[in-house]
């Protein structure tokens, strides 16, 4: 399973260093016809440097992954793992060896031909040259081999899950041997798009690569500009300065937007977790009664409805909709205040609510702090800046006794399986089904994290208060918006503008 | 004059070496681990050592402090924790937007105060006079921030007429340079303005009752002939003061203002710093900033002097 990493993204202020940008006129079509049409896209942390292997952040892979890079395999809309740069992939017996049969004709931008020699120098500097923790998820790889130009076979040490799922995201992005040199400012890869221009604090614009092997793209640029304030990116669209807001941060400025002659409201689902985290290593959560007794005190439609506007989905445990392995477990503790009140045993407690200064967890807070004063929990709700001060004392010290905070990191259910995590969750039956899941047939993979989904919720290890949205509003004739935002990367193959 | 430069020169130097000290420790005292927010929730406690070590953080303070201000001396920043990128010629470019912000918004309000203030001073007893007086009280109410987020709604998302915000560089398209800029400008500007306007009203005011414009008048010129020739350039004493000490209070204003406008200066710059906690760069601009205050100050009072035969 994959170990950790949230990028506690979603909620406004980013952990990135992001700056700004909103300025028709550019990047906003000057030609006209339909061969010049160009789009430019708000979003709201821009990448440090462009070098993903060497870099934190999830601006980087945002915008470069499936756009400029591309793996041999990618994500699709609905969670599936689907061939991109590989044709097909043929899976031995022991689901230890992957033969992947690579398409022809691909270029990278250099002019470089893409082959087999690429993906063994590809996977092969994620051992050597990446810096990113996230790499070892990468670990079960044994060896990689080139059969021909065109067949590339990876070994496992064993049989492993998460290893065509990882190969999805940024550690599967295929570069070229010559094209390595200036990650940080010149990305080299295969994609649909190649770098125009970054204007640092402002925008990356991306231009249509003429000798792109799939289908060309429909834009011959596409422009993510970045915006601190959500004002200000709100601002813009309403006045033509951006095509698309890429996330909405906040449901209420929704109605601006209200307009369906002049824009269009998509909203999908996020691997977005809102977790309300309880730390089970000091009291009073460590007794699992009342941790329970907090699930049954909330009422999360109610908790949707206010914080969040209703958008976004109820989840009950770790496991967004979009994975094979989701079972709607929202039925596990429903709410019933009198049934909270009994587990507590009649007894009241004095707790710290400790949240960072994002909007959906302030607005979260007050609910949960209403809901949970009526069973006889009284929550101190103190929000902290959001990243240094939240991560400092929430995160690193563990010093909290309640957080809230989207978790949007992919199939992250194994952050609950370290019981040094901030959670501090301890059961080492959850730990043995997520290794049993990755080793086992995509069946048995499936059987075991349903059953750890279900663990985590009967334990009461936190409690899920919703599926954060994605929102993403656009000018009228923007198609080809990606719906749902469960992949790394915003993927602009698709967009078109009528 | 020369012994007076000197001796300014040095305060001018010495201020900045207390400057530096102060804004280091400031930092310091900054709660949030740099290296701990570079990993974010990746972090394990081996993994924020490692970095520490790499960031140069694990250092004793003063060991920093050295490093740091004996790089700044020989205009070397450092580089960034966040970036890996150089700060000096990140702080460079930024500078150039926010000097644009920061001289165009004090146009705007010299272009303003000027003229409204004498005409004020003037006519203090006609209900114009009073008129513009009131309206300044007005404007000094209003923070740059709020009259900017007025005139986006308006000019923006109303009219329609101008961009809600975005900084196009002047080499890429003169046109649209002009157009990102004007509603900062007035944001900047109208609020500065109306505090200037009020500052060259009642120093015109104080000049008109002096007695060499009597004596001018009684010569024959007209009222405004003879502030025109002996009483602007004595008016402009105080005022020029009041400009130094407000052209500080616009560069800390465009800090806010940036935001609103989404434009890449110094400020944005400066946000973006205290958020990652990349502290280098923070202390950087922040040095900026310092030094610009005591070099407009600097630059103030010997201009004080050139105006002023009187302190010579």
């Amino acid at each position: 399973m994959r170990r950790i990493g949230i990028w506690i993204a979603a909620g406004g202020l980013l952990l990135a260093t992001a700056a700004c940008g909103g300025s028709p006129g550019n990047g906003s079509g000057s030609g006209g016809g339909a061969k010049t049409q160009s789009l430019s896209v708000g979003a709201v942390a821009e990448p440090a440097n462009l070098d993903f292997t060497s870099t934190e952040g999830a601006a980087i892979p945002q915008i470069l992954l499936v756009n400029v890079y591309e793996g041999l395999v990618k994500l699709d809309q609905n969670g599936e793992i689907v061939p991109l740069l590989a044709e097909k992939w043929d899976v031995s017996g022991d689901r230890k060896t992957y033969t992947f049969t690579l398409r022809k004709n691909v270029k990278f931008s250099s002019g470089a031909p893409f082959t087999a020699d690429d993906v063994v120098f590809s996977l092969g500097r994620v051992k050597t040259d990446w810096k990113l923790k996230i790499k070892t998820q990468l670990d079960v790889v044994d060896k990689v081999e080139k059969k021909d130009d065109s067949t590339a076979v990876v070994t496992l040490k064993r049989p492993s899950n998460g290893f065509l799922y990882a190969m999805t995201s940024r550690l599967g992005a295929m570069f070229s041997r010559t094209g390595v040199a200036d990650l940080a400012n010149k990305p080299v890869g295969t994609g649909p798009y190649v770098l125009g221009a970054w204007r640092r604090g402002d925008s990356i614009r991306l231009d249509a690569n003429p000798s792109y092997w799939g289908t060309k793209p429909a834009l011959s640029s596409v422009t993510m500009k970045y915006f601190k304030d959500a004002t200000a990116m709100n601002n813009a669209l309403l006045t033509g300065g951006i095509d698309v807001i890429s996330s909405v941060q906040a449901p209420e400025s929704l109605q601006q937007f209200a307009d369906p002659n002049r824009f269009q409201t998509v909203e999908g689902t996020t691997n977005g977790e809102v977790v309300l985290s309880m730390n089970n290593g000091r009291p009073p959560f460590d007794d699992k009664k009342v941790r329970q007794a907090v699930r049954h005190a909330i009422d999360h439609k109610a908790l949707l409805d206010t914080a969040w506007a209703g958008r976004g989905q109820l989840i009950g445990s770790m496991v967004p909709p979009t994975d094979p392995w989701y079972e709607d477990r929202t039925g596990d503790y429903p709410y019933d205040p009198a049934k909270a009140k009994e587990l507590l045993g009649g007894k009241t407690y004095a707790v710290k609510m400790r949240i960072p200064n994002l909007p959906y967890a302030v607005s979260s807070a007050q609910v949960v702090k209403s809901q949970l004063a009526q069973v006889g929990i009284n929550a101190e709700i103190e929000p902290l800046e959001f990243p240094a001060r939240w991560l400092d004392q929430v995160f690193s010290k563990g010093d909290y006794d309640l957080s809230i905070i989207n978790h949007v990191e992919p199939r992250d259910m194994g952050i609950f399986a370290d019981k040094s995590y901030y959670f501090h969750y301890d059961n080492p039956e959850f730990g043995k089904l997520l290794a049993s899941a990755d080793e086992g047939t995509e069946q048995q993979q499936a059987d075991d994290l349903k059953q750890a989904a279900k663990l985590l919720s009967d334990d009461a290890a936190a409690d899920w208060l919703f599926l954060f949205p994605n929102l993403i509003v656009a000018k009228k004739g923007v198609t080809g918006l990606p719906k749902n935002a469960i992949a790394e990367s915003f993927d602009f193959t698709a967009l078109a503008k009528q | 004059m020369i012994l007076y430069l000197v001796k300014r020169l040095a305060v001018l130097l010495a201020s900045t070496v207390v400057a530096a000290v102060a804004v280091f420790a400031f930092m310091a005292l900054l709660p949030g681990d740099p290296a701990e927010i570079a990993l974010g929730v990746n972090a394990t406690p081996e993994a924020v050592a490692d970095l520490r070590h790499r960031f140069g953080t694990d250092r004793p303070p003063a060991v920093q402090f050295l490093d740091w201000f004996g790089g700044l001396v020989q205009g070397d920043f450092g580089t960034s924790y966040v970036t890996s990128a150089p700060i000096g010629p990140q702080i460079s470019d930024r500078l150039g937007v926010t000097a644009v912000l920061v001289l165009g918004g004090m146009a705007v309000a010299l272009v303003l105060a000027v003229p409204l203030g004498t005409f004020a001073a003037v006519h203090h007893r006609d209900p114009l006079g009073a008129a513009i007086s009131a309206a300044s009280q007005v404007g000094i109410a209003v923070p740059a921030f709020l009259a900017g987020i007025l005139l986006v709604f308006v000019f923006a998302v109303q009219a329609q007429v101008l961009p809600s915000g975005g900084y196009v560089p002047i080499a890429d398209d003169p046109g649209e340079w002009l157009r990102g800029l004007l509603l900062p400008w007035l944001s900047l500007g109208l609020v500065q303005g109306a505090v200037l306007t009020r500052y060259v009203r009642s120093a015109v005011l104080d000049v008109m009752r002096e007695d060499y414009l009597r004596t001018a008048r009684a010569k024959g010129r007209g009222r405004t002939g003879a502030l025109w020739r002996h009483g602007l350039r004595n008016a402009s004493v105080p005022v020029v003061t009041v400009l130094g000490l407000q052209l500080a209070t616009l560069l800390i204003g465009a800090v806010v203002v940036e935001r609103v406008f989404v434009i890449p200066g110094l400020g944005d710059l400066l946000l973006n710093g205290v958020a990652g906690r990349d502290l280098l760069l923070v202390q950087g601009v922040v040095m900026v900033l310092v030094a610009a205050v005591l070099l407009i100050n600097f630059v103030v009072d010997v201009t004080y002097h050139l105006l002023d035969p009187r302190l010579r």
